[in-house]
């Protein structure tokens, strides 16, 4: 007979998702504390980390492409008939160019690098796991978390910001595009004012953060990929959990770090 | 060159190597039958701590392999070559990146020296033509003589090897056999074959053990094992289904 009610059932799965949820934020933390104790030691895999970093580059800069070009396109259109009513239309570049450079530019890269770069770390870790890849590594006395997750972290801390300055310029020739079908702006104009509104404090910490998010991505990719289990539906899980997670604390982290920087620097 | 003493290990309640002891002489080849799930597996990597016991002690060419450090356990890794079930080949690199993949991690040769030796493990498996072909274009029997190819390369002075011939056919599974035997024999080396296949026990083995219920129950050669009159024995080893009570 079954003595479970459906109230005991409920909270026993609220209490089993509690329990992972506290299993992987111990996880992650274990993760970045091996991280850190292994980046400085050598060897140092540089090659290992400029395959990642070409892969990773190459394999979001598309999709990157076409969502920065088509974010700041849309974010001019938008706020144009918005300024217009206030007679501050003269503003727009410089309002659409500070909106790019400090929040959109970044979050939007990150969340895209996220959905794109964790899932296939998630996946290809996994899969290595589940084909006792990585058992055969460790067994080779090579360690397979210095050459498999230390790389794709370090490869994605260092690629997102790339990537963000790409997509910033990307998305101000969107912006600008639709300037000129609105307004008869010349490209001089456009650019003057972007650069008169826009300056080196703006961009400095908007491109600083993704630094952060490279990380959260690439470390949550490879714990999720790494301690996958249950064969092919293990891989399936860890993949998709892993841009769920990272694209969640992203935006948590960027939360705080705007935080951290408006208390720092107040100006900003 | 392998002693095991009383080696337990269980997941959660259930107990799958329970007191396990054996030895295992240098240039012995031992091969180690038993049901599915008997723990068979378990043994192997407990060996080389892919899987951590929960008590015993594991003695490796005089090393207390429970007490090394993650250091002096990687130096005795390097003196051992494990084969897979899977054969476990790197999938994102190549046949000669994947035997390459230990040479130049654990030694200094020139890439001259590296390509020599890549050239002669592959000769030896019967698969030069394969060195730059990636895992996914290798069938079952190539990927597990390529898988077999990366344990040999750095001369270990053990071997484990995990289901050698499962899943291929009868001839390539003789071939994979032999091949295991002349290695053996050329390398000097001592191995330790889990496999369910009679066959390629006959050709390897020295001497063979049976785990149940998650212990050493039977020990002989294999005619031995095979013609006992012990039901599970007899049940294990013939053609015909004696149902157990």
């Amino acid at each position: 007979m079954n003595n479970k009610t459906p109230t005991s059932a409920y909270l026993n799965s609220i209490e089993n998702r509690l329990n992972e949820f506290f299993i992987m934020i111990a996880g992650l933390w274990t993760f970045s504390v091996q991280f850190f104790r292994y980046v400085f030691v050598p060897p140092y895999e540089v090659y290992e980390i400029r395959k990642h970093m070409n892969e990773l580059g190459i394999k979001t800069l598309p999709i990157v492409s076409v969502t920065g070009f088509i974010i700041g396109l849309v974010l001019a259109m938008q706020t144009q008939p918005v300024l217009a009513r206030f007679g501050a239309e003269a503003y727009l570049p410089g309002s659409v160019g500070i909106s790019i450079v400090r929040e959109l530019g970044p979050v939007i890269t990150a969340l895209i690098f996220a959905g794109r770069v964790s899932s296939g770390i998630g996946a290809e870790l996994g899969s290595m796991r589940v084909t006792e890849q990585i058992d055969a590594m460790e067994v080779s006395a090579v360690d397979p978390f210095k050459f498999l997750v230390v790389t794709r972290i370090f490869a994605c801390t260092f690629i997102l910001p790339i990537l963000t300055v790409y997509v910033i310029f990307i998305a101000l020739a969107g912006a600008y595009i639709a300037v000129v079908l609105v307004q008869n702006m010349t490209i001089e104009y456009y650019t003057n004012a972007v650069l008169y509104s826009v300056e080196f404090g703006d961009a400095i910490p908007g491109v600083a953060k993704t630094f952060v998010f490279g990380y959260i991505v690439g470390l949550v990719g490879s714990y999720k990929g790494y301690t996958a289990t249950n064969g092919t539906e293990g891989v399936g899980r860890a993949s998709t959990t892993a841009v769920v997670v990272s694209s969640l604390m992203i935006l948590i982290f960027d939360m705080i770090l705007v935080k951290i920087t408006l208390w720092l620097w107040p100006t900003f | 060159m392998v002693e095991i003493y009383n080696l337990k290990k269980a997941f959660n309640s259930h107990i799958v190597l329970d007191d396990v002891s054996l030895k295992v002489d240098r240039g012995e080849n031992l091969v180690v039958f038993g049901r599915s799930g008997t723990g068979k597996s378990v043994l192997l990597k407990c060996m080389v701590r892919l899987m951590e016991p929960d008590s015993g002690k594991i003695i490796i060419d005089d090393k207390d392999v429970l007490s090394l450090d993650i250091k002096e356990l990687n130096n005795l890794r390097k003196q051992i070559g494990f084969l897979f079930q899977s054969a476990a080949l790197y999938d994102s690199m190549s046949v000669r990146q994947n035997l390459e993949f230990p040479l130049i991690r654990h030694f200094d040769f020139s890439p001259e020296e590296r390509e020599q030796k890549i050239i002669s493990v592959l000769e030896k498996v019967s698969l030069l033509e394969a060195i730059d072909k990636m895992p996914s274009e290798l069938s079952g029997g190539m990927r597990k003589r390529i898988g077999l190819a990366r344990s040999i390369i750095t001369e270990p002075k053990l071997m484990l090897y995990d289901e050698p011939t499962t899943g291929l056919d009868p001839i390539t599974s003789k071939e994979i056999s032999y091949l295991i035997l002349e290695l053996q024999k050329s390398l000097n080396m001592t191995s330790v074959v889990v496999t369910h296949d009679l066959l390629c026990a006959e050709i390897i083995a020295d001497r063979a053990i049976v785990l149940n219920d998650g212990k050493v129950q039977y020990e002989g050669s294999i005619p031995e094992l095979t013609s006992s009159n012990d039901p599970f024995l007899k049940n294990f080893f013939s053609h015909e289904f004696i149902k157990e009570n």
